[in-house]
């Protein structure tokens, strides 16, 4: 790549201190993320996939400088995010912006809309009332609400409206970047439309990048242009959709393409996905070294549980997987059927 | 032999702080045991309502017309000690939200085992064995340990076993599932669906399942029913609904749909406009503001449903020929 990336993540690792169960017992870690390395250039959109517990919301955190990693780095056009004095981080915060998932708790109930809506331009603009206003009112048209609605406050809306709200508010200080964690997971299908319609007119418009977390992979093939799939805190595959879920090469990017519902009335239902038993992650002896996915594969061989497979490339162009068998599991027909 | 569940124009008004809002404008399906049918649409268009309506808990003040005969009694005039005898016991329902729907204060065996003591009169001892039984039965992983457990050790496919577990605690003749797999990962939601559907088969109990999710539907379901604006617009065998898409939200609603394989850059077909209030339902067709299609008839009164199919029914004046999915 020839210029510098707008967000580069370096070796990414962050643990979780979990209480201890008994006084001289050792303090147990929840390990969210493993070392993950990515960049995203400017204007373009990385979907970020996994069931949870993958590692995908502390991601979105740890890259929203909200709390910091246990090692690793998070560059934003240069500037380490973590290392940045307070003063620097909350002026690199106009760059980014962040639609949540959760549409009822990321909505402040005591304030309208306006002032929900309008708070980030306060915040970093210092923008006029009336400036303010006509933004707020373009912003919550642009994501299918009234202008109308301003004065109202968050309880009158339902979760959908909710959720277009707070996408509303990520919007309008057109950042760089958005970090959008399950966006619209909470939307109507015909509202899902419109506004995967408009983050993906709004990327363009403004040359935005979108580092697009979402569990529903129909979505990140639509709107992104490299997907990464997470397990228990690593990437186990990189990609562009089309390579990804046409050939994909580790078992559990099929497994989440088998689990996906689909409109084929007639034909007989695929039941059960392949050998899927799903084991918790604790901090098992099996965890320490094999292939994190091995317990649940079920083309897992010995070398799976013995030695944890590193992302590798695979063929042309920027496909890899973590698996020891990839190219085996690549060549199975019917990646996304 | 009458149907396990007979709805009939089923009206519920609901007063609201800005008036009062039709939330359902004639709703009529029947079932029976073994059926499963589906009810499918948008935040908005009633589902839920008949659901609540069907389980009598309905919020305060809603008024409700129309019939609702569940094995042959009448529910909307039934008095509440004897509804009350009915949930839990007859109707199993699975709500949306495993965290919420749990007691956080209670373990997971007594929340099993209190629809055993209360409608069957089990004594401790026999609910806690039974709720073991069922516990297993709903695959869960060490069911023995977990009888003791509370909800905030479970993650939430855990959880929603054990919401199914509580839901055919006393073996319902039917189950209503309002989106039970909305809040889980993907290849959770398959496992909760394949559950559901093999205890539903084994049982031979009715299943109304709840969903906005097209493909939930066709993998499910043997019959769908299509809401919009608090009424059915299009309902039939589930290969008929989706070979015909006849209805002309039907069809805006799967081609809305994102599916994988459509290329970066892709613009969804949108269903312009957006779900109308309830409280200002227009006379006519409430989806004719959003239609491509819409004449100036459409605007006159809600058209009533016909037939377009072998049990295959649609509220448009209009509606499509069979065809392909996107053509506009």
């Amino acid at each position: 790549m020839s210029e510098a990336p707008l967000l580069e993540v370096r070796d990414l690792v962050k643990h979780y201190r979990l209480p201890r169960e008994r006084l001289f017992a050792p303090v147990p870690l929840v390990r969210a993320v493993q070392g993950m390395s990515f960049s995203l250039a400017a204007g373009c959109s990385l979907g970020v996939v996994g069931e949870s517990g993958s590692g995908k919301s502390t991601l979105a955190r740890l890259v929203m400088a909200l709390e910091p990693p246990s090692a690793g780095q998070v560059r934003l056009d240069g500037q380490d995010l973590h290392a940045l004095a307070p003063a620097a981080l909350r002026a690199a915060r106009e760059k980014l912006q962040m639609v949540f998932q959760d549409p009822y708790g990321s909505l402040d109930p005591r304030r309208n809309i306006l002032q929900t809506v309008s708070e980030p331009l306060r915040a970093l603009h210092g923008a006029t009332p009336a400036e303010q206003r006509e933004r707020a009112g373009e912003a919550l048209d642009a994501v299918g609400l009234r202008a109308a609605d301003l004065g109202k406050y968050p309880h009158e809306f339902s979760g959908g409206q909710r959720q277009r709200i707070a996408i509303a508010r990520a919007l309008i200080t057109r950042p760089k970047l958005i970090v959008a964690d399950e966006p619209v997971s909470a939307l109507d299908v015909s509202v899902q439309a419109q506004v995967l319609n408009l983050m993906q007119d709004l990327q363009d418009k403004f040359g935005l990048a979108l580092l697009f977390i979402s569990h529903d992979l129909a979505v990140v093939d639509m709107v992104c242009d490299e997907v990464v799939v997470l397990y228990q805190g690593r990437i186990v595959e990189r990609g562009a959709p089309e390579t990804l879920f046409q050939r994909a090469a580790h078992p559990y990017t099929r497994a989440l393409l088998q689990a996906v519902p689909r409109v084929q009335p007639g034909a007989a239902r695929l039941r059960r996905l392949a050998a899927a038993q799903p084991a918790p992650a604790a901090d098992g002896a099996w965890a320490a070294e094999g292939c994190d996915f091995a317990p649940r594969c079920r083309w897992a061989v010995e070398r799976c549980r013995s030695h944890r497979p590193l992302l590798r490339p695979l063929g042309a162009g920027a496909h890899a997987a973590a698996c020891h068998l990839a190219e085996t599991v690549a060549a199975l027909p019917g990646g996304s059927d | 032999m009458p149907a396990l569940l007979e709805v009939t124009d089923l009206r519920v008004t609901l007063h609201t702080a800005r008036g009062t809002a039709d939330a359902l404008r004639g709703v009529s399906f029947a079932m029976q045991r073994g059926d499963t049918v589906g009810l499918i649409g948008e935040s908005g268009c009633g589902k839920s309502i008949t659901a609540l309506a069907l389980m009598g808990l309905l919020p305060e003040g809603a008024s409700v017309a129309g019939s609702i005969r569940f094995d042959g009694q009448e529910l909307t005039t039934l008095h509440e000690d004897a509804l009350c005898r009915l949930r839990g016991a007859r109707i199993g329902m699975v709500f949306q939200e495993p965290m919420t729907a749990l007691n956080p204060l209670h373990t997971i065996g007594r929340q099993i085992a209190e629809p055993l003591r209360l409608h069957k009169g089990l004594d401790a001892a026999a609910a806690r064995a039974e709720a073991l039984r069922l516990l297993q039965r709903v695959q869960l992983p060490q069911a023995e340990k977990r009888l003791d457990a509370y909800p905030h050790q479970m993650s939430g496919g855990q959880r929603q076993r054990v919401v199914i577990a509580i839901a055919l605690a006393c073996g319902p003749d039917l189950l209503i599932a309002d989106e039970p797999t909305t809040a889980l990962d993907v290849t959770l939601q398959r496992e909760v669906l394949d559950l559901i559907a093999e205890l539903v088969a084994e049982d031979g109990m009715g299943l109304l399942l709840i969903s906005h999710d097209l493909g939930v539907m066709a993998e499910t379901v043997q019959r769908m029913l299509v809401m919009y604006g608090g009424t059915v617009v299009e309902s039939g065998p589930t290969a008929q609904v989706f070979d015909a898409l006849a209805h002309p939200y039907t069809r805006g609603l799967f081609a809305a749909r994102p599916r994988l394989g459509l290329a970066r850059g892709t613009r969804l077909a949108t269903i312009p406009g957006r779900v109308p209030e309830l409280a200002d339902l227009p006379a006519g067709c409430p989806f004719a503001e959003r239609c491509t299609r819409v004449v100036d008839d459409c605007r006159r009164a809600l058209p009533a449903p016909r037939a377009v199919g072998p049990q295959h029914h649609v509220r448009c004046i209009r509606p499509y020929a069979r065809g392909p999915a996107v053509d506009e």
